[in-house]
């Protein structure tokens, strides 16, 4: 890859020299000057907000005034002793870890069905990204009405084929306003993680999986043994995006169920949103969005590892 | 030998089986907000209890009532309007300073061009919900509340870094021999981008345009917690929230919003979407 230039340098005669020396042939000051600007507006517009976060957290700040007082870690430890921040961040977790499964085995079965050829692929294909490419907001509220407390059709639907025998009012119950949560995560995130899984299995090279049959390995074998080893990297992207956008989502909670009821069904972004922009209380609710850090911290490693990889095996 | 075409019978039964389980399961909410959109009211508000009409299909004939009232008695067309003037100001914005930094980093910056580009990509993993906070006492300290100018400063934050992501990856492909024989011939680095390399970007120019867009039409904490009147809300943020009267959702308007708001981003979007997984896996799948 670095050979070629310095290849074709030796060869042919740099341009000529009147050329050389104005501002759009020098590389070293080009170079910066086109990535000036978006470097400025990632430090100003992402970097300053984030530290302003952080230094938020340690305040009492509150939205009607612009006054900044360090409380020290007086949020936090309030915060540690809250019941229903607890709450929130087991939900963050929970929802995170149960939809992340529900979607990686609907992605890997999924990305299966669609590596076998048969009629209507496409389609099907393309019909399977539409949940992911809907805007969030707007498909929530399709879900909101599916799980509606009077006009159900999922109630409709369990009556007439003889399956409920009480009624479900799904987003007054915690455990089923939990339930609705996650199926809309995992709605979402499966199209996306199936076509993840999908460019990852057409990168296996046909002469092992043909291998994997000539010597006899049955279908689970052959899932188990070669291809979801070879998948490993790319699933862990799929895992990757998957857990950032459940962990960090706000749009599907708060749209279902404002986090009720009761507060049962917080997660941190909508806790956060709740106490730093509806409560006004902004140091608290930055404190709160705060503990999404360590799930982004442990993302942007792995991002970092592959990327090592990659620039490793090129 | 029947019995073995017997088995791969039932192996072909079971892929349709399964193509179309998932099939139904993606496509099912779009299916509902088809039927709500342009049910009757009285053909849609039937309780769940009346096991005798059947929800799933039209009992009464469609009507477009629910279409007429969504684009003439709501604010929808306002929030059309409101969503394309950000749009176009994000998607500006986000060309101007990603096409740029995305040949900058592939081309001009060398080894450490890999390692700020990595950077780049990375900010993109920092969520709104981290930032929705501080970014509310920004914008209320440059006055921007309720003005569409906050979404316009703001959104670019996760255009810029995908999009130079994505522009970085789509430079890396184009060959370098083209752009060396061209500054052979004499011309300068400025005039091989101009005349060479931006020619031959087109394709992913257009697919930045395309999720810069998409991009912005997803977004919903951010307006959220700056836009609070009715008239500046964008689609995304007036249609969940804004389209009630009182208590009670216009059911049958909300899900024609929907409909018409996701269908053609939908579409649009599935169109590009290898792109965008190519972005994203740039790292773990090889050649």
């Amino acid at each position: 890859m670095s050979s070629g230039p310095q290849a074709q340098v030796t060869l042919a005669p740099p341009a000529p020299a009147f050329g050389r020396q104005t501002l759009a042939d020098r590389e070293s000051v080009l170079g910066p000057l086109m990535l000036a600007p978006a470097l400025v507006y990632v430090i100003l517009l992402v970097g300053v907000p984030f530290v302003l976060a952080i230094l938020l957290s340690f305040s009492s700040a509150t939205a009607g005034s612009l006054d900044f007082n360090w409380v020290g870690l007086r949020n936090f430890t309030r915060l540690l002793s809250d019941p229903q921040f607890h709450r929130a961040l087991g939900n963050t977790l929970r929802f995170m870890l149960v939809s992340q499964v529900l979607v990686m085995v609907l992605a890997v079965t999924a990305a299966h069905v669609l590596d076998a050829a048969f009629v209507g692929k496409r389609v099907v294909r393309s019909l399977l990204l539409l949940p992911w490419a809907a805007p969030v907001a707007l498909a929530s509220m399709a879900w909101v009405w599916i799980f509606d407390s009077t006009f159900s059709v999922v109630n409709w639907t369990l009556k007439v084929l003889g399956l409920l025998p009480g009624w479900l009012y799904w987003f007054g119950e915690p455990g089923l306003a939990t339930v609705a949560i996650v199926t809309v995560h995992v709605w979402r995130m499966f199209p996306f993680a199936t076509v993840i899984v999908l460019a990852g299995m057409s990168a296996i090279p046909q002469d092992i999986r043909e291998a994997a049959v000539v010597d006899g390995a049955g279908f689970f074998r052959r899932l188990f043994h070669v291809n979801l080893p070879m998948l490993l990297p790319v699933v862990t992207v799929a895992v990757l995006f998957g857990v950032v956008f459940t962990a960090t989502d706000f749009s599907v909670v708060w749209l279902l169920t404002r986090g009720g009821p009761y507060n049962s069904t917080h997660v941190l972004a909508t806790l956060a949103f709740q106490r730093g922009i509806l409560g006004a209380n902004l140091g608290e609710g930055a404190a709160v969005a705060l503990f999404l850090l360590p799930v982004l911290l442990v993302a942007a490693v792995v991002m970092l590892r592959l990327a090592r990889r990659a620039e490793v095996g090129t | 030998m029947t019995g073995r075409a017997v088995l791969r019978g039932a192996k072909r039964a079971a892929l349709y089986a399964a193509a179309a389980v998932f099939t139904v399961f993606a496509v099912f909410p779009f299916y509902w907000m088809l039927l709500t959109a342009f049910k009757q009211n009285r053909d849609l508000y039937v309780g769940a209890t009346n096991l005798q009409h059947v929800p799933w299909i039209f009992n009464d004939p469609p009507t477009l009532d629910h279409v007429r009232l969504l684009f003439f008695g709501t604010p929808y067309l306002v929030w059309v309007k409101n969503t394309a003037l950000v749009g176009l100001a994000v998607v500006a914005i986000t060309l101007v300073v990603a096409v740029p930094a995305g040949y900058s980093l592939a081309r001009l910056a060398g080894r450490w061009g890999e390692r700020l580009g990595i950077g780049i990509f990375l900010t993109y993993l920092v969520p709104p919900t981290l930032l929705f906070i501080p970014f509310a006492r920004v914008i209320s300290l440059l006055g921007l509340q309720n003005k569409l100018g906050a979404l316009v400063l703001v959104y670019p934050t996760f255009t810029i870094p995908f999009c130079t992501w994505l522009m970085m990856g789509f430079f890396r492909s184009v060959p370098r021999d083209l752009e060396e024989q061209a500054m052979i011939d004499g011309y300068s680095r400025l005039a091989v981008i101009g005349k060479v390399v931006l020619p031959l970007a087109v394709p992913g120019m257009l697919t930045v345009v395309i999720f810069a867009f998409t991009l912005v039409l997803q977004e919903f904490v951010y307006a959220l917690t700056f836009i609070s009147q009715v008239e500046r809300m964008t689609l995304s943020l007036g249609v969940p929230v804004a389209l009630v009267r009182g208590d009670v959702f216009y059911w049958g308007s909300l899900m024609a919003a929907c409909l018409i708001t996701s269908v053609p981003i939908a579409v649009v979007y599935s169109s590009f979407i290898d792109r965008f997984i190519a972005g994203l896996t740039a790292g773990a799948i090889k050649g």
